[in-house]
């Protein structure tokens, strides 16, 4: 059986007479993104600075592969803390340094490397985190984006085994939002870290998370991955993910995996047995690989646009649809069969060729015109369903059939 | 019969057992948590000044000499001649009276070298550099800077406080000297210039009265009132999340005039018990 990187045993801990975490046990697993989702207030920052040490559990263990803390030695548990990094929540950027000398820092205090290594890998991060021009401005003078941003550029320069990101989106706008979590994502995979995320972003961090731990009532409720979640009967669901899932629509207009499905459900219910519906499974083909070369930002804009330009098509004619992967949406016409679904679908791709491509554009690109520019097919599957049919496998069924209908082309970032 | 919650304590239902004991407890609480603040404070400058070896600190005291020392050379200059010129013109019109006013020059020199160069040094450094100090250290840990730190590998001590100290052990003898010299300018400016005093007078005086040892007993107390001030300074801001009057902002500002009076009465205090050591 697979040791977790960190585990919690029972672990209680109040700040003078008020308890903020109660018999609290978790397992964290290495090389995955794990999300504690949780109301404000609920512990959950708490929690990830017992990780890193800031804070000591009053009972209870904390066992770092497999091995308890409180046996370890000084110089042991200084090893194993010197792999993990934290983004914290209000940045905690030094305010009298430049972003520069910020993201310089712990290579300079903890290392030996020489001064222009050290020049090299900060740049490296600059411009990973597209905060070139921020450079050699203070934090104060920075949007909170740009601040943001900041954090992680400085929590990812040590190249950390664990990184801790505790609420990188909060005060985002919804684009912003959804390039961060992009961009912990692809770092996760490109640098292999095991990433712990608190965040509130449901569901976005579901397309992004291996596991979803969820925190109730001073205690972890729910282990297990965000399709386990969905199917979780706790008053957790009912109070928490719903609350949370009303923000869901900013970034994209569409319905969240939840009401989508109880749209479904309601709809099919009063259709009859023999009568049928149809859907259709878009994908933007290809586009992990150009995200780093058109940059974090440009991508979530051609996801919104890309969002809101199905909405508008098949919203109109009864259709309703969601996301249902980081590049992925899924579309049902509760009213049409699959004749009239591939005759919708070809004046939605007529349209899209005339019209939603050169909206795109305009979306994905600069202002000003660029020299290079990288492309990304966007494909189309559907597939007949009947009312009584699971959802998932007509969805599957669609996702075999697809087929691509357009290419979007993007300007190469500089 | 049932026993009321005071009786289950242990203490007295007579008002009056309260009433006698209540005072005892209340100065050994002050005293004990005196011990223990300052038990720490030791604690805390052993550990600043053990952190002043480690590598990579040498630019970070050279910049706190140039925040605590340099930039408050001004200001000590503008102090130190005011205070020589007011103690010239005062002890002019009162040994003019006896006759003795040949003594002025020594009156001045070892009234500013003795007491009032150090004493005066380290209350100006305090009002100008320990209060920022403490507003600085004090800011960056309500707004987490020093737990980044600590999640950086960084020791914060390291980082933020001892370089601080060695800066202030560095400055302060040498703004002492400043203050020394320019208020016994100022001393000659008032008794030669403006009252007529004769100049070989003033300074024969000063040659045949001050030695070695007032030079060094002052500069030994300057160094005392460094290791006091920066300590204090950085102590309160360090701790000022520990504060239990207030939190956030206004806790810095709590933590900032706590600061000053704590030092300004200490300065005082221990001049008092430096000056009696070293006169032993």
């Amino acid at each position: 059986m697979m040791v977790p990187l960190i585990e919690f045993k029972n672990i209680h801990k109040r700040f003078g007479s008020h308890v903020v975490l109660q018999n609290v046990n978790l397992k964290i697993y290495e090389g995955q993104i794990t999300t504690i989702i949780g109301l404000s207030g609920s512990g959950k920052s708490v929690m990830l600075k017992h990780i890193i040490g800031l804070l000591q559990p009053d009972e209870g263990t904390i066992l770092f592969r497999g091995r308890p803390l409180k046996e370890m030695s000084k110089a042991e548990i200084a090893s194993s803390t010197h792999q993990i990094s934290y983004m914290f929540q209000g940045n905690a950027l030094f305010d009298s340094m430049t972003v520069y000398d910020n993201i310089a820092l712990p290579l300079r205090e903890t290392t030996n490397l020489s001064k222009a290594e050290i020049d090299r890998r900060v740049m490296a991060r600059i411009g990973q985190t597209e905060l070139n021009e921020a450079a050699h401005r203070y934090p104060s003078e920075l949007s909170g984006g740009m601040q943001k941003r900041a954090a992680l550029a400085r929590a990812l320069i040590t190249d950390p085994r664990i990184v801790l990101f505790d609420e990188p989106t909060t005060g985002q706008d919804p684009v912003r939002k959804n390039a961060i979590l992009s961009m912990i994502a692809q770092y996760q995979k490109k640098f292999n870290f095991t990433a712990v995320m608190v965040s509130h972003e449901i569901p976005d961090v579901y397309f992004i998370s291996n596991r979803i731990l969820a925190l109730y009532d001073k205690t972890i409720v729910f282990q297990g991955t965000p399709e386990e979640l969905s199917n979780f009967d706790h008053p957790f669901n009912d109070e928490v993910i719903r609350s949370l899932e009303g923000l869901q629509k900013e970034l994209t207009g569409l319905y969240s995996r939840r009401q989508f499905k109880i749209l479904h459900h309601t709809q099919m219910k009063s259709r009859k047995s023999g009568e049928s519906f149809c859907i259709a499974v878009f994908d933007l083909a290809d586009m992990n690989t150009v995200v780093p070369r058109i940059g974090y930002d440009k991508a979530q804009e051609t996801i919104h646009a890309m969002g809101l330009y199905i909405d508008r098509h098949f919203g109109a004619i009864g259709g309703f649809s969601t996301r249902r992967k980081a590049r992925e949406f899924v579309t049902v016409l509760p009213f049409s069969d699959i004749a009239e679904t591939e005759k919708i679908m070809n004046e939605f791709v007529e349209d899209l060729q005339e019209q939603g491509i050169h909206d795109f554009r305009l979306k994905a690109q600069d202002s000003d015109p660029a020299d290079h520019y990288v492309e990304f097919a966007i494909r189309v599957g559907i597939a007949e369903g009947k009312p009584d049919d699971d959802i998932d496998s007509v969805v599957e069924s669609a996702r075999s059939q697809q087929k691509e209908i357009g290419r979007l082309q993007c300007a190469v970032k500089e | 019969m049932a026993l009321n919650e005071k009786s289950q304590n242990g203490f007295e239902n007579n008002a009056d057992g309260t009433t006698l004991t209540r005072p005892f407890m209340l100065i050994g609480q002050r005293v004990i948590q005196g011990i223990h603040v300052l038990g720490s404070a030791t604690i805390f400058l052993m550990t600043a000044l053990w952190n002043t070896f480690r590598p990579k600190q040498f630019s970070k005291v050279i910049q706190q000499i140039y925040y605590i020392g340099a930039s408050s050379t001004t200001i000590i200059m503008l102090v130190s001649l005011f205070t020589g010129m007011v103690l010239g013109l005062q002890s002019y019109h009162a040994l003019i009276q006896f006759g003795a006013v040949g003594g002025l020059g020594a009156l001045v020199s070892l009234s500013l070298i003795r007491e009032l160069g150090p004493v005066l040094t380290a209350i100006m450094i305090t009002a100008r550099a320990g209060s920022a100090i403490t507003a600085e250290i004090g800011i960056q840990r309500i707004s987490e800077q020093i737990d980044a730190l600590q999640t950086m590998r960084i020791d914060p001590f390291r980082f933020l406080v001892s370089p601080r100290i060695t800066a202030s052990i560095i400055s302060y003898p040498l703004l002492t000297a400043v203050f020394d010299f320019i208020g016994i300018i100022g001393g000659y400016i008032t008794a030669v210039m403006l009252l007529g005093l004769n100049a070989g007078v003033y300074s024969h005086s000063i040659l045949r009265n001050v030695d070695l040892k007032d030079l060094t007993d002052g500069f030994i107390k300057s160094i005392v009132f460094a290791v006091i001030v920066a300590t204090v300074c950085c102590y309160q801001g360090y701790f000022v999340h520990m504060r239990t009057d207030s939190k956030g902002a206004k806790a810095v500002g709590l933590a900032t005039t706590s600061a000053v009076v704590i030092s300004c009465v200490l300065i005082l205090v221990s001049d008092y018990v430096v000056t009696s050591l070293l006169m032993v």
